[in-house]
């Protein structure tokens, strides 16, 4: 297989403000989980983000690209529903740029993330926890509709989103692997990450790479819909782009998540341990090849669960928790 | 037979039931017979175009079919199928302690 042997890079380079050094994430080769010799397994660190995840890029993209086309003006006041990974890299990035932020989420999320958001100088805007993030979406919604002073990038819709990955994410792995890659797995949530690259992928290499959307089966308890019409599709997906589309429940995200840390030495979040466990059938079922699969973040805020040094299925709330 | 794990928001069109039987080669077969032995699934599942509804995932084992062969995917003795409401990811609501 024609990839370069492993070397030692310089220094990732220098940056003038912590903004600009996000991406240039380092591939690390999984040998212990890889099922064959031939196969070779690749995790993407996007921990190595300065906030530690993968919306690093995202959230950059988001207000550049907000910037570039005069949406906002400085000092403008940045609003989005989001109690996750997104919102915490808004809030660093919007306190780098000189940018009030007001997120919008519910009213029972972990203190972790309460406290990552407020050190970041985020305000928070609190929804009743019992609408979940639809609520915090309409609230937010509401918010912006009375005050035309803030602006909401709204991840779910927004094209900044697949872009940061089609400009950056994919174009790292193609320059680092010389182009050889044969299937691609991500984690499939506003879809951002799996549209940038597979576009960007199936343009460069065309058939050749599989794409493979990682989708978590959200437990029972969390299904609180009154019907299938209460569901939700990010405006961004494109089925169409994707090869597989393959569930992981809760525990088998979890079980994949220690793996990660017991074989692998790799600390990583929920989602990324549900996404390895994909990237690992897709490499059983090759003969040769590389398989480059994303670590969203790291496993900081997943900590207190205990699900790193617990039996799976003394993990509390197993099935009621939304881990990604 | 293949078996069909219902979501919550679907079994009381069901009798409540959390997994239920049902014959076909296809996924297509399969949800027709199980719309005709539970003709209130037909609205929650298919649009008018007889098309999936939109907001409805269906799985072979754990592959979304819309991305395999659709309606059209075959199905075979051993398989399951998991029919789920559409939710994207990203944490939508909360860790709950």
């Amino acid at each position: 297989m024609a990839v370069p042997p492993i070397e030692r890079r310089p220094c990732a380079g220098r940056y003038t403000d912590l903004v600009d050094s996000i991406g240039n994430t380092p591939l690390i080769e999984l040998k212990r989980l890889s099922p064959k010799p031939g196969v070779r397994i690749w995790a993407k660190l996007e921990s190595m983000n300065p906030t530690g995840s993968i919306k690093d890029r995202v959230a950059k993209s988001l207000i550049e690209n907000a910037e570039e086309k005069g949406l906002i003006s400085p000092g403008q006041t940045i609003l989005e529903p989001t109690s996750g990974n997104t919102g915490i890299s808004l809030a660093m990035i919007c306190a780098r740029k000189g940018y009030p932020l007001k997120v919008v989420m519910p009213d029972n999320v972990t203190p972790e993330r309460t406290e990552l958001l407020k050190m970041y100088g985020a305000e928070i805007v609190y929804s009743p926890g019992d609408q979940g993030s639809n609520g915090a979406v309409a609230m937010a919604l509401e918010m912006a509709a009375e005050n035309a002073d803030y602006y909401m990038p709204y991840q779910y819709g927004n094209e900044a989103n697949p872009r940061a990955h089609y400009e950056g994410t994919a174009v790292e792995i193609l320059d680092e692997l010389d182009g050889n890659v044969d299937a691609f797995v991500a984690g499939l949530g506003t879809g951002g990450t799996l549209m940038g690259v597979a576009r960007r992928f199936k343009e460069e290499l065309g058939d050749r790479v599989t794409i493979v959307a990682a989708e978590p089966m959200q437990g029972e308890p969390v299904q609180g819909l009154r019907s299938l019409d209460d569901g939700f599709i990010p405006p961004i997906i494109d089925l169409s782009l994707l090869d597989r589309k393959i569930f992981v429940t809760n525990r088998d995200a979890v079980v994949w998540t220690r793996r990660l840390l017991d074989e692998e030495g790799l600390f990583a979040g929920v989602s990324s341990g549900a996404i390895a466990r994909v990237a690992v059938r897709i490499a059983s079922e090759m003969d040769e090849g590389n398989v480059v699969f994303i670590v969203c973040d790291d496993g900081w805020k997943y900590l207190s669960s205990g699900l790193y040094t617990l039996p799976v299925d003394e993990v509390e709330n197993l099935e009621s928790t939304v881990w990604w | 037979m293949a078996t069909i794990r219902i979501p919550p928001v679907l079994r009381p069109s069901v009798g409540g039931e959390r997994e239920v039987e049902a014959d076909g080669a296809t996924v297509g077969d399969v949800l027709s017979n199980l719309v005709e032995a539970h003709p209130a699934t037909r609205d929650q599942l298919f649009g008018e175009d007889g098309d999936l509804n939109r907001y409805v995932n269906v799985y072979l084992n754990d592959e979304d079919v819309r991305v395999l062969d659709g309606l059209a995917t075959v199905v075979t003795e051993a398989d399951s199928l998991v029919i789920l409401p559409a939710m994207a990811g990203g944490a939508r609501t909360s860790l709950q302690r």
